[in-house]
């Protein structure tokens, strides 16, 4: 659990420790994508493994009666 | 007042058997409850609910509606002996409410024990899954809330009030803050509209379903604010506020979130510490426009005519909050608030820079990563029938097959609870309100309790020809301090309530 330090907004102009430096708009942007392409690839092999074979079959066979 | 207060989480799971969507749910629901009872040495016969003290047609806004006139869902104190229906020695309800299981967390009083037992909630469904695949095809449950097809279940919050609070007061902030806070609380879901008619992605699995701003309708013309008064404790004391706008959450953070801003809204609300009117022009529709834009970019406006985005609305209260505390805690509340707080403008300021910079903390990005990652890779488009699948199966309870639990595993996801504590809450009761008295109970005596509910339990003792049944109309009585040690030392129920009755009289 985090220390109880300031509990004021932490806005655009006063970012957080835990973001990146702040660099040109671009350059940041397209880095970030390259890391996130790979990183959710290896993400998407895992759901291949479990997700069910016949996706048409399994989603019109999901099928619930209305609740609150 | 702080982000602490009376809370718990109710939850409806969707359920399935895979192969056969004609199952009938209501036998199936029953028995998901049946098979998790038996194992726990629950008998449903006995430990079943106490249906005296339920009133769902009582309105909040000051009147009961009439009987004849409701909705035959709207009728949930009516007992019926084929519903299975236990407590369980954590003091949930286990049940059926109308098509689906459901689990009712016990009563806690901090957003972080909310979501400790929310996921013991999970594991309950979890447990009940496996013993039930012993018979194959089984049955499946699903943590979500529509099947994508017009069917829609809910996930709903209850907050502790004081009564003296207006409910008119309740009713003008919660709707905007309401219609504000899916962009960090929402599950996300393939498909827009109801019944999914238009391809696309959006923030929110319920927010199609609601359609009008204030009700006490729960399953048809769902409002932003429900107004059934039931409150299951003293009621000229108290309100239990129950809201059904929420998704149902996996993440953390996300869950933290939504109990904890929330409840500081309440607090802020009766201790009338908001002084700025957030009113808006068109709330339904402002609802499911913010759902719709998952660029969190698109404006909402307020009834004076200001244009605000979600994130920056969500910002306002979360500024009154900060001053809030400032004048009454000096800027040092308790742990709990201190957690919020920081988790609150930590999400808004990711969200406001760059959604997908926040998918650790947030349901709806996380999700929405997958689905564009498979996008891209595969050339697909947002019809395609793969993406619905991945948006069920995230929700699906077991570890190794809901793809939420597999990217858990992974990693992927900021815990703030860890397995063994939520492990723990799946037979324990929080230890600080009255869930204590009624799961301790249950865990001792459970052949000496014909029935329990929210505020009472029954005791059946053995020789006593009438049953004895014990008021719990305070929730923040019966806890671990106050009856722990008569508890620990009463081996039977029969000196428990010679106890109780010599230390009352």
């Amino acid at each position: 659990m985090p220390s109880q330090e300031h509990s004021r907004p932490q806005r655009r102009d006063d970012a957080p420790d835990e973001a990146p430096e702040p660099t040109p708009a671009a350059p940041e942007a397209s880095a970030r994508k390259e890391d996130l392409d790979s990183d959710i690839d290896s993400v998407l092999d895992e759901i291949d493994g479990v997700l069910e074979s016949n996706a048409e079959e399994f989603v019109r066979g999901f099928v619930q009666k209305g609740g609150q | 007042m702080t982000v602490r207060r009376v809370m718990g989480i109710e939850t409806e799971y969707g359920i399935s058997v895979p192969g056969d969507p004609s199952a009938n749910p209501m036998i199936l629901s029953g028995q998901v409850v049946n098979s998790y009872a038996s194992m726990q040495g629950i008998r449903a016969a006995h430990a079943s609910w106490d249906y005296a003290d339920e009133a769902p047609l009582r309105d909040a806004r000051g009147f009961e509606m009439n009987r004849a006139l409701a909705d035959a869902s709207q009728l949930t104190d009516e007992e019926d002996p084929t519903l299975a229906n236990v407590v369980l020695t954590n003091g949930a309800r286990l049940y059926v409410d109308h098509a689906h299981p459901e689990y009712s967390s016990p009563e806690v009083t901090s957003p972080r024990a909310a979501l400790t037992w929310d996921r013991a909630g999970e594991m309950v469904m979890a447990e009940s899954v496996r013993r039930l695949s012993q018979v194959p095809p089984g049955v499946n449950l699903y943590k979500n809330n529509t099947d994508g097809k017009g069917a829609s279940y809910g996930t709903h919050e209850n907050y502790l009030m004081r009564r003296e609070t207006p409910f008119t007061d309740i009713v003008r902030h919660l709707v905007p803050f309401f219609v504000a806070r899916q962009v960090m609380c929402g599950s996300g879901r393939v498909g827009i509209g109801q019944d999914s008619r238009t391809a696309g992605f959006q923030l929110s699995q319920r927010s199609d379903f609601f359609e009008v701003e204030v009700g006490l309708e729960t399953t048809l013309k769902r409002p932003i604010i429900n107004t059934r008064d039931e409150p299951h404790a003293v009621a000229d004391l108290y309100r239990r506020l129950h809201v059904i706008i929420g998704d149902a959450n996996h993440c953390d953070v996300a869950n933290l979130l939504k109990l904890g801003t929330t409840s500081l809204v309440l607090a802020m609300v009766e201790d009338r510490a908001l002084d700025h009117d957030l009113t808006l022009a068109r709330p339904v529709a402002s609802l499911h426009a913010v759902s719709h834009d998952p660029t969190l970019k698109e404006t909402v406006e307020l009834r004076d005519g200001e244009r605000l985005t979600a994130v920056q609305v969500l910002w306002r209260y979360h500024e009154m909050a900060d001053r809030y505390l400032r004048e009454r805690y000096a800027g040092e509340p308790d742990a709990d608030t201190a957690e919020v707080m920081h988790w609150w403008a930590v999400v808004l300021d990711k969200l406001e820079r760059e959604p997908t910079l926040a998918a650790r903390e947030v349901d709806w990005v996380a999700k929405q990563q997958v689905l564009e990652g498979y996008i891209d890779r595969d050339g697909m488009d947002w019809s395609d029938p793969r993406l619905r699948a991945v948006d069920i199966q995230w929700s699906d309870v077991r570890p190794e097959k809901g793809i939420f639990h597999r990217l858990r595993a992974a990693g992927r996801f900021e815990e703030l609870v860890d397995d063994e504590t939520v492990l723990a809450a799946v037979h324990e009761p929080p230890p600080d309100t009255r869930a204590y008295f009624r799961g301790t109970c249950l865990r001792k005596y459970p052949d000496q309790i014909a029935a329990a509910s929210w505020d009472s339990v029954i005791f059946d003792i053995p020789g006593q020809t009438s049953l004895q049944r014990v008021p719990m109309l305070e929730p923040l009585r019966g806890t671990r301090a106050s009856v722990g040690p008569l508890l620990d030392r009463s081996p039977d129920a029969a000196t428990l309530l010679r106890e109780l009755a010599s230390a009352s009289g």
